[in-house]
């Protein structure tokens, strides 16, 4: 309970959850229990009031206009750039690429790097438990270049196994992609120990960091990948934003992926002359409120703390674990020694559809569903899981109320 | 929104022991339904006389609305005529998408899916075995007609 904070390291979570205004709504007369942030998180005040700021007070086009208002945009947008640098301690601001989202900068580097690098017969390794983002995008080059994907395989626990992992790497392989967290089962993955293992065999390394970002300290000058990516919506910030860190070097020597302004230095009919890192990557109006509402999304998370997040979610996830353990006939899809506070679950008898509505129908919010993962509820011979995911808001009594709902789940179906 | 108006004991029951559950071997006509978003399954396999289905069959893995539903349907098209068929489902359509259609008396055990329509993100769920009968059936029409 957080009713005594320097039990948990002065974490204060009722305080943090008044921050979350959305919270404190009602859902079918009760109250909100939101337990999907895995999905997307809710946004504290601070940084719905930036972007409503940013909207009020300073919007104009970025990069473009010598007047007050452009400028003062411009210093916003590229101060977010030098936020989201620091945050994940990336070396330079060249090296940070604004995009839609992590899926998008998943595509950027399939298009831009895949489809002019890989040749026949190159090997893209995934692993077993990617989302859809970190699959299909592969696919595509796969067709367009004739490049084989190859598929790390997990065990019973949602676990990838290193062996695996450098089993299955080979000298055509030219790309490891895969999760620095699952959203299906939570896994947290061994990715610095992948990072090795692939540059070993001259392979570069995408990390989808979606899922990873909102909940554990992320630094890629520590982790070695090339690429990384992920979203502002899943750490508090704005949708329609996410972000691909990748090493200069290689954004570099890769062409532009999608063509128009603010990507060029020069353009006629005959020639057109590329603008430098990052900027090439970014056509067209960038989404520059949102990248205002993602800086505020770090300014808040470092005001946490993202270490004591971590600390005050694993204690939820621990709790979480115990106590849905005690419902009778609940099984937890992926139990990996090290997990992020993402709990998939199902429960004998009840279809996650069934008690996805039912629950919310007591205010408890969770994610029903294949989870954009559908080989890994394949690979677990179920159609679909119940979800719950915490954050930084999420308090033990959202669980006592998830196990309370579905106690009622439960007599409803008897 | 009431959930004992979702979950009436009829689709409970007939979630817990649906009829006619299991495959027609050999069938006149059969088809698949499958719905990717939520991965409900199911397979109707149908034997026809003339114009009437005169049994049928359902298999698969759903929600408690989409086995009820189908469980419901099946018992309730067994010996009917195509056009009857026709009808029942237009009404069934009905009473899951319009707020305030009034439930038709000869619906039956059928009206019992009429709560569903306060859940519109589960319209889906019982209209699948509809759309997979309905497939079963053209089918079945268009081999006739190529014959």
């Amino acid at each position: 309970m957080s009713a005594n904070p320097k039990a948990h390291g002065g974490y204060d979570v009722d305080k943090v959850w008044r921050d979350f205004p959305i919270l404190a709504r009602e859902v079918h007369g009760r109250p909100l229990v939101f337990l999907d942030s895995a999905a997307s998180s809710q946004r504290p005040r601070s940084v719905i009031e930036a972007v409503d700021a940013y909207e009020r007070l300073h919007h104009a086009n970025v990069h473009r206009g010598v007047h007050q208002l452009s400028q003062e945009a411009t210093a916003m947008f590229e101060h977010a750039r030098e936020r989201v640098r620091g945050f994940v301690n990336a070396a330079s601001i060249r090296e940070v690429i604004f995009t839609r989202g992590t899926t998008e900068a998943i595509n950027l580097v399939a298009q831009s790097w895949g489809r002019n690098q890989l040749k026949r017969g190159d090997e893209i390794l995934l692993t077993a438990l990617e989302h859809h983002a970190n699959i299909v995008p592969w696919q595509l080059v796969a067709e367009q270049t004739g490049a084989v994907i190859k598929v790390a395989s997990m065990d019973r626990r949602g676990v990838v196994s290193l062996d695996d992992v450098a089993a299955n790497l080979s000298d055509r392989t030219r790309i490891v992609a895969c999760a620095h967290v699952s959203n299906a089962l939570g896994t947290v993955l061994p990715v610095r120990e992948i990072t090795g293992l692939a540059h070993a065999r001259g392979a570069l390394v995408l990390l989808d960091g979606a899922q990873a970002i909102p909940h554990q300290r992320v630094d890629l000058a520590e982790l070695g990948c090339d690429f990384y990516a992920f979203s502002a919506h899943k750490m508090y910030g704005p949708t329609g934003i996410g972000v691909l860190v990748g090493r200069e070097a290689l954004l570099d020597a890769m062409p532009p992926w999608q063509g128009g302004g603010d990507m060029i230095l020069t353009v006629s009919f005959e020639k057109t002359t590329y603008n430098e890192l990052p900027f090439k990557f970014e056509a067209g109006t960038p989404n520059i409120s949102g990248a205002v509402g993602l800086a505020a999304a770090i300014d808040y998370i470092e005001s946490l703390g993202i270490d004591r997040i971590h600390a005050h979610e694993q204690r939820l996830l621990e709790d979480a674990t115990r106590k849905l353990l005690r419902v009778p006939g609940l099984e937890i899809i992926g139990t990996a020694p090290e997990k992020a506070a993402v709990i998939s679950f199902t429960l004998d008898g009840i279809h996650p559809h069934d008690l996805g509505t039912i629950l919310d129908a007591e205010g408890v919010a969770v994610r029903t569903g294949h989870h954009c993962a559908m080989p890994v509820m394949e690979f677990f011979n179920v159609p679909a899981t119940a979800r719950a995911s915490f954050a930084c808001y999420s308090r033990e009594t959202d669980v006592d109320a998830l196990t309370r709902a579905l106690a009622r789940a439960r007599e409803v179906f008897s | 929104m009431d959930l004992k108006d979702l979950y009436r004991e009829v689709i409970l029951d007939h979630n817990k022991s649906p009829r006619l559950y299991g495959k027609l071997e050999p069938a006149d006509s059969s088809a698949d339904g499958h719905n990717p978003l939520c991965g409900d399954r199911l397979h109707i396999t149908v034997r026809l006389e003339g114009d009437r289905v005169s049994d049928l069959r359902f298999e698969g893995k759903g929600c408690a609305i989409s086995v009820a539903s189908a469980s419901l349907m099946c018992e309730a098209v067994k010996g009917k005529r195509r056009d009857e068929i026709s009808h029942l489902f237009h009404e069934v359509h009905e009473v899951l998408t319009k707020h305030d259609a009034p439930v038709p008396e000869d619906l039956g055990k059928l009206a019992a899916l009429s709560g569903v329509r306060e859940f519109p993100v589960r319209v889906k769920c019982a209209s699948l075995c509809w759309h997979t009968l309905n497939a079963a059936l053209e089918r079945s029409a268009t081999t006739v007609k190529t014959e």
